[in-house]
């Protein structure tokens, strides 16, 4: 099942809708990475809110995201893990350690926001990306 | 003991038919959805050790009931290479297949009983129980 990227301003957001194989986790992750670049996306949000179990694939997977994605200029929120998800994510081991994570989509892009808007007070740009025209 | 549930394992889509089954086996027994998710979190691990290391096998699940208590069993077995430590594989971060090494351990942490047993060239079963108290 692919998951649908939408793109909103400079921001890609991608909401899993249903339970995804590792196939499709990886798809997402090449899919997001090509999309980084091809919209010129300084921020991207993974909306989980309809997985119902997240184990050490998906955690690698969704960490990897986001080290990619800052390596192409872009940051990452995960948004919408659910308590369930989270206490079985710890007692599995699972941190996400080095990855942000939001509570909902709403708190995701205020995020995305004040992480822009830091950057633009420490006077490096919207990514640190020349903008050539 | 009733209404055995066997899944072959042997691509990643059947990791998810699994822990769906998982659940919803957990559910009709009256698990909480927090221990729903516990266990199904629970198989996709193990049931995703199958596919790395022996490419296939089964997952079983099963209910049993033991006093006032009522348990999910959860049964994989594959005729794989084996575990040649096991003692090691149950410890975090020791992985031999490039993955995080919190499958097993891991499990181990979301379950109430877990039981390795492997053999060299002949397979691995893991048997894992998650327990709950019956109401009156």
């Amino acid at each position: 099942m692919e998951v649908p990227i939408l793109k909103q301003g400079h921001y890609l957001i991608a909401s899993i809708q249903s339970a995804l194989t590792d196939a499709d986790l990886s798809q997402l992750r090449e899919a997001l990475i090509e999309r980084v670049g091809r919209f010129r996306a300084r921020g991207v949000i993974v909306d989980v809110t309809a997985l119902d179990v997240m184990d050490s694939f998906a955690v690698r997977t969704l960490r990897d995201i986001a080290h990619m994605a800052r390596l192409r200029g872009a940051e990452t929120v995960i948004v919408g893990i659910q308590p369930e998800v989270a206490f079985a994510m710890v007692q599995l081991g699972l941190t996400l350690k080095g990855v942000s994570t939001a509570l909902d989509l709403e708190e995701g892009l205020l995020f995305l926001d004040h992480q822009a808007q830091l950057r633009i007070e420490r006077g490096t740009g919207g990514t640190g990306r020349l903008d050539r025209g | 003991m009733v209404d055995e549930l066997l899944i072959p394992i042997a691509a990643d889509v059947d990791v998810v038919t699994a822990r769906q089954r998982g659940r919803d086996l957990a559910a009709e027994t009256g698990f909480s959805s927090g221990d729903q998710t516990v266990i199904a979190a629970a198989i996709s691990e193990i049931a995703r050790n199958i596919l790395n290391y022996a490419k296939r096998g089964e997952v079983v699940l099963s209910v049993v009931t033991n006093g006032d208590r009522q348990g999910v069993v959860v049964v994989a077995r594959d005729q794989g290479p084996g575990i040649r430590d096991v003692a090691r594989a149950l410890e975090d971060g020791y992985s031999t297949s490039g993955g995080l090494g919190l499958g097993l351990p891991g499990a181990r942490r979301l379950m109430d009983d877990f039981d390795v047993a492997s053999t060299v060239g002949k397979g691995t079963i893991v048997t894992m129980k998650k327990w709950r108290r019956m109401n009156a």
